[in-house]
């Protein structure tokens, strides 16, 4: 296992390089110059032409390439170009907040959607599974925009026991963790619903019942065990976007983290900022999916590594 | 009926109420287990035979299943006992076996773990002495070294194997009954052989009965002291079962046992030939009117067509539903 563990993360590095080349290749395949963003309207064009030298923009791309990647060599993502300050300290100074409301999200939604899918597996076709199924249902069509400010509208505004936006108490995290987790939760109730649904009729379902075992005891360690591959799959998917930040989520609370950094950098062109913020989201994203698979070894032993 | 019967079942009818329609999978079955004898339940697949082996411990989901009849089991009405009840029998005083061992053992649990399970629940054992006794158990039907078995996951297993550790856990407290429905049909034939002499000789250790539900009627012969014939949910034949074998009284028995091959015996194609039961079994949703079998019977008479045949009594635990005998 601790080589299978190994290997996967040495793996990680051509995975992360294939990531940066397609990034600098998009980033530069998009319309606009970054420095014309950075000098801004009323800049000369030698003020401009100095930005790009200063930037780098001035050499040909395989160069900029082979310069990117050899300070990465170093962990030096390199600085801003719109803050001048290091890429990894603004990384750094959001991620924890992104990995907060990641994590609140998504213990909320299994604590929710797994219990949930479970109850509308066990009465199938009954009005307790309809009525889970059309709340799954709402919760995936949904726009989270919208939910957020209506929870806003009814949380801050008319009940005010809860802030709007911002960060600092539990209190700020509340509304953005139930709105995030209000789509998660729908998929983890459905693929719970569904992956139960499937092992209720395996056979040995039918030879616990006939041992005269409880039927909580059934459906709880005979059944759900057998149905959690995929729902850890999901939850560990949903998890590592999360992580990549919720930009709709964290524009309506004004909550600083990942998404917004990225959203903020692409919409200034801020090259260093975007390579960097999708290298770690990449990274992270790998780090899950490694956690997943490991996961799935612990949970069934027929699965090895090794 | 005699104090003797371990099982009485008196007039089971199951009906699966699904968007095709109502489909009676079982429709007025009787019949009874003395202790201690193996009672064979044969038909071809679909006759209802399993369907009345899980309507014992109500097994069946309901919906779509709906019971109804008296199923007599130490003086209790099965179908009529609360849920926590009917669970003190099951597993403890009946226990099953079964078709598909590669598939009827939960693959995330080791095989000492499903064994001790039902252990704790039905002698009141600690988790230490349940372990032991299941080991105990493993090492009664054959499994090699039976303390590193009890450690494995079911994967590990060869479905001869499984079938063993299913029997295990079956036996493991005691049963007064078991039910064996198709416990070698996915076995190949030397392995078949051993777990049926392995049921044989744990049955007469503990004294339990067994319904023994099969097609194979070879297995029959060997195994079981009387035979219940089942035929689109109704019994159409009951007989000891050397009585079957030398003098079957309905006509689809009669087609059954000539659609047998007998190794040495000679078939000249002119003479004779291996029988089959021209047609197949009736749609479960559009039984024919009359004699469920008429439509493939060889020996059919008008009134066949027209009116559900008579059980008749023809000796001592020898009855058949057929005109022939009327």
């Amino acid at each position: 296992m601790l080589q299978y563990t190994i290997r996967r993360l040495i793996s990680t590095i051509p995975v992360l390089i294939g990531i940066s080349l397609l990034l600098f290749v998009m980033l530069r395949a998009l319309p606009g110059d970054p420095a014309l963003v950075l000098a801004g309207q009323m800049a000369s064009p030698e003020d401009i032409e100095l930005i790009r030298v200063q930037l780098g923009l001035n050499q040909p791309i395989h160069i900029q390439y082979a310069k990117f990647i050899s300070r990465l060599a170093v962990l030096d993502l390199g600085r801003s170009a719109r803050t001048q300050n290091p890429v990894l300290e603004e990384i750094w100074a959001r991620l924890p907040n992104t990995f907060l409301l990641a994590t609140t999200a998504i213990t909320l939604a299994c604590l929710i959607g797994i219990p949930a899918g479970i109850i509308a597996a066990v009465r199938p076709y009954t009005k307790i599974d309809y009525l889970v199924t059309s709340f799954s249902l709402f919760g995936i069509s949904m726009p989270v925009f919208w939910l957020g400010l209506m929870l806003v509208v009814v949380f801050s505004v008319t009940l005010q026991i809860l802030p709007a936006g911002g960060i600092g108490t539990w209190k700020h995290v509340v509304l953005p963790t139930v709105t995030l987790a209000s789509f998660v939760v729908a998929f983890i109730a459905r693929m719970t619903r569904s992956s139960m649904l499937e092992v209720l009729s395996q056979d040995y379902i039918t030879t616990a019942r006939s041992k005269g075992l409880m039927e909580k005891v059934v459906i709880i360690k005979h059944a759900l065990r057998n149905a959690l591959i995929p729902i850890i799959t999901v939850v560990g998917l949903q998890f590592g976007s999360l992580l990549g930040g919720a930009v709709l989520t964290e524009t309506v609370f004004a909550w600083p983290g990942m998404g917004r950094l990225i959203v903020d950098s692409i919409l200034a062109r801020d090259y260093p900022m975007i390579q960097g913020a999708i290298l770690i989201f990449g990274l992270l994203y790998i780090l899950v999916n490694l956690i997943v698979d490991l996961i799935y070894a612990w949970v069934d032993p027929r699965i090895h590594y090794d | 009926m005699s104090g003797d019967h371990l099982l009485s079942i008196r007039n089971l009818k199951v009906r699966f109420r699904v968007y095709e329609g109502v489909a009676a999978a079982v429709d007025g079955v009787d019949f009874f287990v003395e202790k201690g004898e193996t009672l064979g339940l044969v038909g071809e697949s679909g006759c209802g035979k399993s369907v009345t082996a899980m309507s014992i411990l109500r097994l069946l989901a309901s919906p779509p299943a709906e019971l109804e009849g008296e199923i007599e089991f130490q003086g209790k009405n099965l179908l009529e006992l609360p849920q926590d009840e009917l669970r003190k029998i099951r597993g403890g005083a009946i226990s099953m076996i079964f078709q598909e061992p590669m598939t009827s053992l939960n693959p995330l649990l080791t095989i000492g773990e499903q064994i001790a399970e039902a252990i704790v629940l039905h002698q009141g054992l600690s988790r230490q002495e349940a372990w032991d006794r299941a080991v105990e158990m493993l090492a009664r039907v054959q499994i090699p070294s039976p303390e590193a078995r009890a450690k494995d996951y079911p994967h590990k297993l060869s479905g001869g194997m499984r079938q063993r550790a299913m029997i295990a856990m079956a036996l493991s407290c005691n049963p007064n009954l078991l039910l064996a429905d198709e416990p070698t049909t996915a076995l190949d034939v030397t392995i078949q052989a051993q777990i049926m002499d392995l049921m044989e000789r744990l049955r007469e250790e503990i004294g339990a009965s067994i319904i023994l539900i099969t097609h194979n009627l070879g297995l029959i012969a060997e195994m079981a002291r009387t035979v219940v014939v089942m035929y689109a949910g109704k019994v159409v034949e009951e007989a000891p079962v050397r009585e079957l074998f030398s003098e079957p009284l309905h006509p689809y028995t009669q087609g059954l046992l000539g659609s047998v091959p007998v190794i040495g015996r000679k078939f000249k194609m002119e003479k004779k030939r291996l029988q089959e039961i021209p047609g197949i079994v009736p749609s479960i949703f559009e039984m024919p009117r009359g004699c469920r079998f008429h439509p493939r019977c060889h020996r059919m008479m008008d009134i066949c067509r027209l009116e559900e045949p008579p059980m008749v009594e023809m000796g001592q635990r020898r009855r058949v539903l057929c005109w022939l005998w009327a």
